[in-house]
């Protein structure tokens, strides 16, 4: 393994308007790592991510996958980049007009040219793979509940054997029981293809099973980052504040407001 | 002592008169500069567009499936408007020629009026109504639900997939729709002639291609295409361009009518300055 880490930010800063959302953010995953950015609401988590997927455009700072400087991309080398992603949103984000079996395959038929038919056989693979009945393919992502979408979104994520996995959330918005299969399915996908993952969540529950380092953010910065197991002998007043969902502390019920 | 209190009450005074007069200046400065952003940001958008429209790949797919969303659906729609737009016009002119013995000049004018102006422009609108509302809506709800950020997460450059195709179609269709519209317009102006009014059908007909020239016709094709283009382009910029959530997409679907109607208008009178005068 080269000593390239997989994922490189120095220093990143964007505002929106008078809103400084990061505020020289830096990090780094190496390759096969698990890496979760935990952090309260508007501290700029989602934002971190769009940035390295080049969705926003940072106002000052620099971004490496592989040691390639992606903010000198053109549009077409990013493209090609963004074959090394794949990505869980928040809200599965599902092409709503496209069935599921299509959805998975989307990557696939899209951006790697296969065709119709033996991306289909892949699609439905990862879809037993995510635990659901592959006649779930021949239905509309409307059709399906939230967990299902989160799965439909997971096997899409994973269709094409990414390098990199972005999740956004991926508990947000479901049930405990739900959202520890969710949590399994990703350490089981993430593992099966030796996949570089960053998350971002704050669900507790959630990092602690899915990471191999925990960064928190708070206020745009960095202000924290270790392995899994010293999350909870991390001396840091603000770690300590957010893991354990306390109202008072370092971190005021106001800062949420500015952030 | 009061009089250290009213200068510092004048001065009080003096700096909120200042203050109000830089805000007034703020606020119209804010409000240019907000302008000339848009302009901007819309013309970077439409090169960008326009330029993906070009360039492969192409979703052969994806145009065929807009090609029959844009041009076959809206063709009830074109065709009814054309329809009574041509039967009104007769019955309209007849009543202002009767009063000079110059109903022959009846067929002239509804064929003039509905290739030259109004199946392009009446066409344009209803179109901008339908197809670019329910694209704003659609792109718009793609945007919010991060459908778009997933298009690129997958490698897929949404402007090649979601708007070049929608844009390409619009510019396609509108002329063939403005094509039926003309001639379903000029049919419903010799039904009422023909069957209200009393007009022989052999020389309506020929009073018809007596004043048509080919010119009329095409103009109304290419203004049509023109219009197409803006009502598809409307309404994927403001939808790429939608705000958050529920209302953000009915901002978005209202702004692409409306711009798209004004933009219509505008751009007829400019096409028709450029092609009669």
């Amino acid at each position: 393994m080269s000593n390239t880490p997989k994922i490189k930010l120095t220093d990143v800063k964007k505002s929106f308007g008078q809103k400084v959302v990061l505020d020289g953010v830096s990090l780094e995953v190496n390759a096969g790592e698990s890496l979760v950015i935990i952090g309260g609401s508007g501290t700029g988590k989602s934002v971190t991510l769009k940035s390295i997927l080049g969705l926003i455009t940072p106002d000052s700072g620099e971004v490496y996958v592989d040691g390639d400087d992606v903010l000198s991309m053109n549009a077409n080398e990013r493209q090609t980049m963004m074959k090394k992603f794949g990505m869980l949103f928040q809200g599965a984000a599902l092409f709503d007009s496209m069935k599921v079996w299509e959805n998975v395959a989307f990557g696939l038929i899209q951006a790697q040219k296969m065709d119709r038919g033996q991306a289909h056989d892949i699609a439905i693979e990862k879809i037993r793979q995510v635990g659901l009945n592959p006649q779930v393919g021949d239905l509309f992502p409307a059709e399906l509940s939230g967990g299902m979408q989160k799965r439909v979104g997971l096997a899409r994520a994973i269709a094409t054997s990414p390098e990199i996995i972005f999740f956004d959330e991926p508990t947000t918005g479901l049930d405990p029981i739900m959202a520890d299969v969710i949590n399994d399915l990703i350490v089981e996908c993430v593992k099966d293809i030796g996949a570089t993952a960053l998350s971002i969540t704050h669900d507790m529950a959630s990092a602690r099973k899915i990471a191999d380092h925990v960064s928190m953010i708070y206020e745009g910065k960095i202000i924290w980052t270790g392995p899994v197991g010293e999350l909870d002998s991390s001396g840091n007043p603000y770690v300590e504040q957010f893991i354990h969902g306390r109202a008072d502390g370092p971190i005021t019920k106001h800062a949420n407001f500015v952030a | 002592m009061t009089d250290a209190a009213s200068n510092s009450n004048k001065q009080n005074l003096f700096c909120t008169g200042i203050c109000s007069i830089l805000n007034i200046f703020q606020a119209v400065g804010h409000s240019i500069l907000s302008f000339f952003l848009s302009i901007g940001t819309l013309s970077f958008f439409i090169g960008k567009a326009t330029k993906h429209c070009f360039l492969p790949p192409f979703y052969p797919r994806l145009l065929f499936k807009q090609f029959i969303d844009i041009g076959y659906y809206s063709l009830p729609v074109v065709g009814m408007t054309a329809l009574f737009t041509g039967m009104v016009l007769a019955l309209q002119s007849y009543t202002g020629f009767t009063r000079f013995n110059a109903e022959s000049a009846i067929a002239g004018v509804v064929v003039l009026s509905i290739t030259r102006e109004l199946a392009p422009v009446l066409a344009g609108l209803m179109v901008a109504g339908r197809v670019g509302a329910a694209i704003a809506a659609e792109i718009g709800t793609m945007r919010v639900t991060e459908q778009i950020d997933a298009l690129v997460t997958l490698s897929v450059n949404p402007f090649k997939y979601l708007i070049a195709p929608r844009v390409i179609a619009g510019t396609i269709m509108l002329p063939l729709l403005v094509l039926v519209g003309d001639i379903v317009g000029v049919f419903g102006g010799y039904i009422v002639s023909i069957y209200d009014l009393g007009f022989s059908s052999g020389s309506y007909i020929n009073q018809t291609w007596d004043v048509l020239e080919r010119m009329d016709v095409i103009s109304g094709l290419i203004k049509a295409a023109v219009f197409g283009f803006l009502v598809s382009m409307m309404g994927c910029y403001h939808g790429f361009n939608s705000g958050r959530g529920a209302q953000g997409v009915g901002t978005a679907t209202t702004y692409a009518v409306v711009s798209a109607s004004i933009l219509i208008l505008v751009f007829n009178f400019i096409l028709t300055q450029v092609f009669f005068s």
